[in-house]
C-alpha cells in the first residue's frame, strides 16, 4: 500500500511548515497534501506559497501533490478563495465541500473526495465519479465491513472502483462548525481570535470531568482526543480493498510513525495492538482500541 | 415567508395543522430519516390518515429520507422515495446524492428539498444539488450568520428554508461525528444523535451524573436542572477549566430575526422537534403561525412580542434561547 501524508490540520505558523515539509520530503511517502483544510482565517501560507512549496517538494523527489480545499466553506470570501485553489492548474485538489465538487466538475478537474464528504454508498460515489472523482477517502466513521459493502456494491453496478484512501493515522477530524472553541476557551470572539489556535500546535485537549481524554478542541473543528491508529490492522485493510493509507501530521515524531507504517508495508509483521484507537474500522465507538477492549 | 412544523406522531402533526403550520415533515418508521428513535414517526395507516386530513386542510407534508444510505440495505431508501412519491407528499427532504438521485431519475415530477443533513453553506454546493437533481428547496445548517445567509440567497436561485425553533445543533449538520465516536451510532448512518439506549444516569454522592457510552457528560447539583447528555452540551474540562466547552444547553430562537429573514428571501423557517410532545408542537406552531401572521400583515407585533419570548423560552432547554451562529458574536 501506498503512504500518503494528509493536510496539517493544526495552525502551525510558516516556519514551523517549511521546516516539517523540509523533513517530510525525506520520508518514504507516495503523496503529500497540501494546504488549510480548517479555518480561512489561517494564512501562513498563501495559495502561491502552497504551490511554490509543491513545486519545491516536487524537485526535490518523485512525488504526488495535493491541494486540499477548506472543509466548511461559508463566506463568499472563501468560495472566492476555493475557486482560485480549483483554478491552479497543476495539481489535484481535494474537495471536503460539495462546492468543491460543483467548481471542479464545471472545470472538468479530476479530484480527491476528501474525509469531510458524506459518500457512503456506490450510487452516491458513481455520482461524485461522474463529476471526476478519482480517489475516494471515506468518512472517518467508515467502517471495514461498510467500505467492502460499497466496493461490492460499485462492482455490481459495473462501476469502477475508485482508488481508496483511508485515514489510518492521527486526531480524527470529528466535527465542524460556526464557532471556534478554541477561541471560546480563550474568551475571545472569534472575529478577534489573536489566531490563539497557533499556540496549540496539536490543538486544545478536551477531558471530561473524570479526567478523560475525549476531544481536541482545534479552532472551528473537533477532533477525537485519542490517535486512530489502524497499523495492527494492516493486513485487513489491504485485504478490504484500501490502496492509500492517510498518516494525519501530528507536531511530533511524524518520522517515526511514517517508518513504523513503512516497515509494515514493506513486509514486517504489523504490531498486535493499535497505539491509539481502532474502533471505527470494527464499526464500533470510535474512541474504542478493539484488541484493548477484547483482551 | 412558510411555516414548516415537525411531526413524530400523528396527534403532533394534527396539531401542527390545527394550529397553523403551512406544511408538517414527517419521516418513517426506520433509519431513512434523521429521527430514528423508538416510538417515534408514522406508519402507513397514520400516514394515510394524516395525509387526508392535510388535504383537507390545503396543507402540505414533506417526507424526511434524509440520512445517508448504506449498501447494505440500499433498498430500504429506494422504497422510501417510492413510497412517498406514491403517497404524492409535497415534498421529499433527502440528503445523499445516491439518493437524490435514484429519486430524480424514477420520479421526475417529485419535488426535491435538500435536507440540512446535505450540508450545503453555500453557493456552489447549492448549484451542485440543483444541477444534478433539480432541487426546488434547500434547508441551511444552523451555522451561517445572518450575513452569511443573505450573500447565499443573494448569489443562488435554490429557495431557502432556514432554523427558526428549537434545538441547537451548533456543528454542521451532517458533518459531526462525535455521537458515532462515543455511541457507535450517528446521525448521517443511524439517525441518531447521543442514542437513549447509551445514556445513563446515576444518582451519586455529589448529585447526578449523566453519561453517554460510559463518558461523563456532566455532573449536577440538587438543585440543577438536567439536560439531555448531548456531546455537545456538556461540561467539560479545557486547560483546568470546567465548563461548557462547547455549548450551554439552549435552543435556538430568531423570532426578533424575522423581518430580517423575510427582507433576505427565505421562503421558510422550520420549526426543529419530531422527537417532541404534541403539546409542545402546539404551542411552539401556534407562537409562530402568529409572529408569521403579524410579519404578513405588515404589524410591527412589539406589543404581542414579550408574550411570544416567554411562551418560546417555557419550552426551550434549560429555559434559555439563543440566536446561535446568525449572530457573529456568537460565533
Amino acid at each position: 500500500m501506498k503512504l500518503t501524508l494528509g493536510p496539517v490540520l493544526f495552525y502551525w505558523s510558516r516556519s514551523h511548515l517549511l521546516q516539517f515539509y523540509a523533513d517530510m520530503i525525506e520520508q518514504p511517502l507516495q503523496t503529500i497534501y497540501l494546504g488549510e483544510t480548517v479555518c480561512s482565517k489561517r494564512r501562513a501560507l498563501s495559495l502561491d506559497d502552497w504551490l511554490g512549496l509543491a513545486r519545491e517538494l516536487r524537485q526535490q523527489r518523485e512525488v504526488e501533490v495535493v491541494l486540499s480545499g477548506l472543509a466548511l466553506v461559508e463566506a463568499a470570501s472563501e468560495l472566492s478563495a476555493l475557486k482560485r485553489l480549483c483554478d491552479n492548474g497543476e495539481l489535484m485538489v481535494e474537495a471536503n465541500d460539495m462546492g468543491a465538487v460543483q467548481l471542479l466538475a464545471e472545470r472538468q478537474q479530476p479530484f480527491v473526495a476528501g474525509p469531510a464528504l458524506n459518500l457512503y454508498n456506490a450510487h452516491s460515489l458513481r455520482e461524485l465519479q461522474q463529476c471526476g472523482m478519482q480517489r475516494w477517502v471515506p468518512p472517518v466513521e467508515c467502517s471495514g465491513r461498510l467500505l467492502q459493502d460499497c466496493l461490492q456494491q460499485l462492482d455490481d453496478l459495473q462501476v469502477p472502483r475508485p482508488e481508496v484512501e483511508l485515514f489510518a493515522y492521527g486526531h480524527m477530524p470529528l466535527a465542524y462548525s460556526a464557532r471556534c472553541f478554541t477561541a471560546r476557551a480563550e474568551n475571545r470572539p472569534k472575529d478577534d481570535c489573536q489566531f490563539c489556535c497557533q499556540n496549540f500546535a496539536e490543538g486544545l485537549l478536551m477531558e471530561s470531568q473524570e479526567g478523560e481524554p475525549l476531544f481536541t478542541l482545534n479552532g472551528i473543528q473537533t477532533m477525537s482526543a485519542k490517535v486512530c491508529d489502524l497499523l495492527p490492522d494492516y493486513p485487513a485493510l489491504q485485504a478490504g480493498g484500501v490502496d492509500r493509507l492517510r498518516l494525519s501530521p501530528r507536531a511530533e515524531d511524524m518520522a517515526l510513525v511514517i517508518a513504523r507504517y513503512a516497515a509494515v508495508c514493506g513486509g514486517a509483521q504489523p504490531p498486535a495492538s493499535s497505539e491509539g484507537c481502532n474502533g471505527y474500522w470494527y464499526g464500533q465507538p470510535g474512541m474504542i482500541n478493539v484488541q484493548e477492549v477484547s483482551s | 415567508m412558510k411555516l414548516v412544523c415537525p411531526a413524530g406522531s400523528l396527534p403532533a402533526l394534527k396539531a401542527a395543522v390545527n394550529e397553523g403550520a403551512d406544511a408538517i415533515y414527517v419521516g418513517f418508521r426506520d433509519d431513512t430519516n434523521a429521527r430514528h428513535f423508538n416510538g417515534l414517526n408514522l406508519d402507513d395507516r397514520q400516514l394515510d390518515e394524516a395525509l387526508q386530513l392535510i388535504r383537507q386542510r390545503g396543507r402540505q407534508l414533506y417526507i424526511a429520507v434524509n440520512t445517508y444510505a448504506q449498501p447494505q440495505g440500499w433498498e430500504r431508501w429506494q422504497r422510501a422515495v417510492d413510497r412517498a412519491a406514491d403517497l404524492g407528499v409535497d415534498a421529499l427532504i433527502a440528503a445523499d446524492p445516491g439518493v437524490l438521485a435514484y429519486a430524480t431519475q424514477q420520479h421526475p415530477d417529485l419535488n426535491l428539498h435538500l435536507s440540512v443533513q446535505g450540508s450545503a453553506t453555500n453557493a456552489q454546493a447549492l448549484a451542485f444539488y440543483q444541477q444534478r437533481y433539480n432541487i426546488r428547496r434547500a434547508v441551511l445548517p444552523r451555522v451561517l450568520s445572518l450575513a452569511q445567509v443573505r450573500q447565499v440567497a443573494q448569489s443562488s436561485s435554490v429557495p431557502l428554508e432556514v432554523f427558526a425553533f428549537g434545538s441547537l445543533c451548533i456543528m454542521a449538520e451532517g458533518r459531526c461525528h462525535l455521537s458515532s465516536y462515543v455511541t457507535g451510532e450517528s446521525p448521517n448512518l443511524c439517525g441518531v444523535c447521543s442514542p437513549a439506549k447509551a445514556v445513563r444516569w446515576q444518582q451519586e454522592e455529589d448529585g447526578l451524573s449523566s453519561r453517554l457510552g460510559g463518558v461523563l457528560i456532566d455532573r449536577y447539583r440538587r438543585d440543577e436542572p438536567a439536560g439531555y447528555p448531548t456531546l455537545c452540551k456538556g461540561r467539560f474540562v479545557v486547560d483546568g477549566q470546567r465548563y461548557h466547552a462547547l455549548e450551554e444547553p439552549t435552543s435556538l430562537n430568531t423570532l426578533d430575526l424575522l423581518p430580517e429573514l423575510q427582507r433576505i428571501g427565505v421562503c421558510a423557517v422550520k420549526i426543529e422537534g419530531r422527537q417532541r410532545s404534541p403539546a409542545y408542537v402546539q404551542q411552539v406552531t401556534r407562537v409562530w403561525r402568529q409572529a408569521l401572521d403579524n410579519l404578513h400583515a405588515g404589524r410591527d407585533g412589539s406589543e404581542q412580542a414579550g408574550t411570544w419570548q416567554q411562551a418560546l423560552a417555557r419550552l426551550s432547554e434549560g429555559s434559555q434561547t439563543t440566536l446561535g451562529a446568525y449572530h457573529r458574536s456568537w460565533q
